[in-house]
């Protein structure tokens, strides 16, 4: 075991540095001076060029890249021009709320997807089970953006049964800020006014984001239920004399839930990519509408800086979805393996 | 006579002919599976129905999709405006119907652009093995590290804005995945005895890559680029909608749900019709690629 | 139909069929099976691995799983009708009063939950009243009867730390613990070292003593069987093809495929012989059996045998075959094996 994580993490920094260059081509190919961003339009040509000495863009490429290393080295991403602060504060700033949502979201995925799945699984090929996949494939199918307008137009536009896009009532005010967490924060403060609207407000964006990853949960939970329904030792368990119900609640679902539990790792890293779309519709002050406004100002240090951040915390959590996977799993792959 | 029989059973062409009979019947199997299945049924109508309308759009539209009316302007659907109008008069039904076309190139150029790729980078890789196979393999790790949107939407960016750049961004982005399953297929082909036997006769590396464990792999490469088609088309459509993918007047769907959203609440359906599209396109691919992961799942084939 | 209905018979198979319906078409995969078994008998039942050994089993406590389907015949357990229980009464028979223990004991356990409550689990099914701690206690018990040393440290063992010998004896706790009127053996020792192999057997015979329990003993190990049944019941392609004491059936074989499979074994006296092979191979079980099943790789078979299938004749005290050779010199045997009325 110790082996194996010390194997990891080394992958994991060879796969860190890739990602820097990756990154740092990015920033190359940007159509944009970044000098001009940096100096501003009205700069003369001879200002411009002192900046271009003092960011050291006169120096040839690969002096470029190891500034550039430097700068990482030292947790330096630059200035976001639209905020005017530093990248990391900005994601540091915003990224709580992308956390919460996807929170949210991914509540709404397991509870609804893992019985999806094991019912799916259970009745395998029957109506039901069709009725289930279907449903779960219009969940990948549909595109987020498109999901969130109508919904807003039904609950909110039209039903009014549902807040505004945004995070808050613009007439409430914001609790104290400590986690960033709205939910957590009204909750630490007492104010109950406050986590009902958020509560509110998060329903709809969090329901879209869910259900983008629903789907994988579902499908995942599926085939390893029908892994496990086709075991040995669920024969075993009927030979008993036990009841289907508990065939399946004792000795079936704990053992497919361990392919699931890395699903659901997965899948939170695949909400980083939904949260874009999501919070651009939904106005939600996350991480996603960050880069998204990055992304269409050309907002260079941002977009460096945030697509790396999570380009590396995805890596993160996927080295502990593996590590999670590897500790729950020598028991099940050995009396595989040997039987 | 059972030693004649059991020589007989060894020659060449008896294993072949067995061989050719185990595949008919496989093929077969899967027909059957494909009959029962009326998911798959469905989706493969559907996209069917997609290329067909590709192809013949310009018969089925009934007004010029870039023609902008501006007296006509978000028009509700009508007899005359099937799908009603958008914000600067044009006829969505048509649009839609032109759009497909480049939902339908959208897919297949990333798809043939990223395919090959992976395939050679997947061969190269398992089959030559060494520190040609770490190296491609750690190249692909570090890609395969971005969330797919979120890199397809950075080289977008990075780019420059347009339909061209949109593809290559999301060809960028999708590689990887299938380089890593091709390198898997050609580990597990490259001790078959059959290449063992090659060799032994003489063949060259390249030869053997490109004449025996390529065509080898194509198939496993095919069925994955079909399961990614819906994906790839959100992709896309994603990057329309954040306007970093194709560029106004196109017919482009996801740009057209972003050109719509001003007029959500009183002229719902400049927005939501051209997602319907996007929607039901996918969901095709996607009820597709579903059925051919049951179709080739062995626990089916038993029932 | 012709019933014996001998009361000192534990278990009665009546004409049991099962076919399975799959994509290419019908496969018959038991014809016509009937066997009886008497109280505190051990029968052996073997027969080339695909014959339908441990489908009879199956069949039995009814787990036979889709695509496959009992289509006809009786079983009798005691005074139940066990093809016509309902899902909860056959429940209650299951674990209980027949009990079977499977061929990979490792892949037969629950790799996420603890021996010990395994074993606690079926006594828990069946007797309510005993609650957890009850169970729990007598399964230890249990542990100590198979002879697994340290039962309290080893019940808390997970299956993935235990050797397939130690695997194997909590299955056999965990089957036998409720202690069963019959229990079968599905190959118990196939998956095992052959080392343990004759400890295993003798626990089991041992238990089944001591509890007083019937066994079904499935092998395709004719040696096995002859140590440790008193009948034997040999089957072929989905079919009974003999059946009989241990010492008739193996010194005297009447039916072609029993004696093609005793000569099948190595040779004790002559070592040197070279092995024996049956020709030809198992016939596909996708085609509508008609006549006899054996007949394609039968050195005595006649035009008719492809066509007709033998009805079960009486060749000697409880010794039955169903082969047209006997059909001059026996009679048909009372109890039909096979005959379709």
């Amino acid at each position: 075991m110790g082996n194996y994580i010390l194997k990891r993490l080394v992958s994991l920094c060879i796969t860190v540095a890739g990602i820097a260059i990756v990154t740092f081509f990015l920033s190359l190919i940007v159509p944009i001076d970044p000098l001009a961003a940096i100096a501003g339009p009205q700069a003369d040509p001879e200002t411009v060029e002192r900046l271009r000495a003092v960011y050291g863009f006169d120096q040839p490429l690969h002096v470029q890249f190891f500034r550039y290393v430097e700068r990482l080295a030292h947790f330096d991403l630059g200035m976001s021009f639209q905020t005017g602060r530093p990248v990391l504060d900005d994601i540091i700033y915003f990224f709580p709320a992308t956390f919460e949502l996807a929170s949210i979201a991914m509540i709404i995925a397991i509870v609804f997807g893992i019985p999806l799945g094991v019912i799916s699984a259970v009745k395998r090929n029957s109506f039901l089970d069709q009725a289930a996949r279907v449903i779960s494939l219009i969940g990948v199918s549909m595109p987020v953006f498109w999901l969130g307008l109508v919904l807003l137009l039904i609950f909110y536009f039209k039903l009014s049964w549902l807040p505004e896009p945004g995070r808050l009532d613009i007439m409430l005010i914001e609790p104290p800020r400590i986690t960033g967490m709205l939910l957590i924060d009204s909750i630490i403060a007492g104010d109950w006014e406050v986590f009902q609207d958020a509560l509110m407000h998060s329903i709809m964006p969090a329901t879209v984001l869910g259900l983008f990853g629903l789907a994988g949960i579902a499908r995942i939970a599926r085939s390893s239920m029908l892994d496990v329904l086709s075991q040995e030792y669920v024969k075993t368990a009927r030979i008993k004399g036990l009841s289907e119900f508990w065939v399946i609640v004792r000795h079936a679902f704990p053992n497919a839930l361990v392919p699931t539990v890395t699903m659901i790792g997965l899948t939170y890293g695949g909400l980083l990519e939904g949260a874009v779309l999501t919070e651009t519709i939904f106005s939600w002050p996350g991480l996603g509408r960050y880069l998204t406004v990055a992304f269409l100002t050309l907002d260079l240090n941002a977009i460096v800086g945030g697509t790396m951040l999570v380009a590396i915390s995805y890596s993160l959590v996927n080295l502990l979805v593996d590590l999670l996977y590897a500790y729950l799993n020598p028991k099940i792959t050995l009396a595989k393996g040997e039987g | 006579m059972t030693d004649t029989a059991r020589e007989d059973a060894l020659k060449p062409e008896v294993v072949r002919q067995m061989r050719r009979d185990a595949r008919k019947r496989y093929f077969q199997d899967s027909y059957t599976l494909w009959k029962r299945n009326p998911i798959t049924m469905i989706g493969t109508i559907t996209i069917a129905l997609l290329i067909l309308i590709a192809f013949i759009a310009p018969l089925l539209a009934t007004h010029d999709p870039y023609e902008q009316i501006l007296a006509d302007r978000l028009f509700a659907p009508s007899a005359e405006h099937w799908f009603g109008t958008d914000n600067l008069g044009r006829d969505i039904y048509s649009r839609v119907v032109h759009g497909s076309r480049l939902t339908l190139m959208i897919a297949i150029l990333v798809a043939v652009i990223s395919g090959p790729i992976g395939l050679v980078v997947g061969v190269l890789s398992g089959y030559l093995g060494g520190w040609v196979d770490e190296v491609l393999m750690r190249i692909s790790d570090v890609f395969l590290a971005f969330p797919k949107l979120i890199l397809a939407v950075a080289f977008a960016a990075a780019l420059g804005t347009g339909l061209e750049n949109a593809i290559i961004a999301i060809s960028v982005a999708n590689w990887p995945g299938y380089a890593r399953m091709v390198r898997a297929e050609t580990l597990a082909v490259r001790n078959s005895d059959y290449i063992q036997a090659i060799r032994v006769l003489g063949a060259g590396r390249l030869r053997i890559m490109v004449g025996h464990i390529t065509p080898m792999c194509m198939s496993t490469l095919i069925v994955r680029v079909s399961f990614d088609m819906g994906a790839i088309i959100l992709i896309a459509a994603g990057l329309g909608f954040l306007g970093l993918g194709a560029q106004p007047p196109s017919p482009e769907w996801g740009l057209m749900v972003s050109d719509g959203r001003d007029y959500l609440v009183d002229q719902w359906w400049v927005s939501t019709l051209p997602g319907l599209a996007i929607l039901i396109v996918v969901l095709g691919f996607n009820l597709i690629g579903d059925g051919i992961r049951d179709i080739l799942d062995p626990h089916q084939r038993q029932s | 139909m012709t019933v014996g209905a001998d009361k000192n018979n534990l278990l009665e198979v009546e004409d049991l069929a099962v076919r399975f319906y799959t994509l290419r078409g019908t496969v018959h995969a038991l014809e016509d099976v009937s066997f009886k078994l008497g109280q505190g008998e051990s029968v052996g039942l073997v027969g080339e691995t695909g014959c339908g050994k441990s489908l009879t089993a199956r069949a039995i406590l009814r787990i036979v799983s889709p695509p496959g389907k009992i289509i006809r015949g009786n079983i009798r357990f005691e005074d139940k009708q066990l093809l016509e229980l309902s899902e909860r009464e056959i429940r209650q028979i299951r674990g209980n009063q027949i009990s079977m223990i499977m061929q990979e004991p490792k892949m037969s356990l629950n790799p996420s939950m603890r021996v010990g409550k395994q074993v606690a689990e079926t006594l828990m099914i069946h007797d309510k009243s005993l609650g957890k701690r009850g169970a729990y206690a007598q399964a230890v018990d249990m542990l100590n009867a198979v002879s697994i040393p340290d039962p309290k440290h080893m019940a808390k063992r997970y299956p993935h730390e235990l050797s397939g010998g130690m695997a194997q004896r909590i299955m056999i706790a965990m089957m036998l613990v409720t202690r069963p009127k019959l229990l079968i053996a599905d190959e118990p020792t196939s998956a095992l070292d052959v080392t343990i192999q004759a400890q295993i057997i003798d626990l089991i015979n041992n238990l089944i003593d001591d509890i007083g329990s019937s066994v079904l003993m499935i092998s395709h190990d004719l040696g096995v069987v002859a140590e440790t049944c008193d009948r034997v019941i040999v089957m072929y392609a989905g079919s009974v093809a003999e059946s009989g004491l241990v010492r008739d059936v193996m010194e005297n074989p009447q039916h072609p495929y029993t004696q093609g499979l005793l000569r099948t074994l190595p040779d004790a006296i002559d070592p040197g012989q070279p092995l024996y092979s049956i020709k030809g191979t198992v016939p596909n079980l996708m085609d509508e059996p008609l006549g006899c099943r054996f007949a394609p790789r039968c050195p005595q078979a006649t035009d008719r045998c492809s066509s007709q299938k033998p009805p079960v004749y009486d060749v000697g005290p409880g010794h039955q075959v169903a082969c047209f050779l006997h059909e001059a010199t026996s009679p048909v045997a009372g109890t039909s094996v096979g005959v379709q009325l």
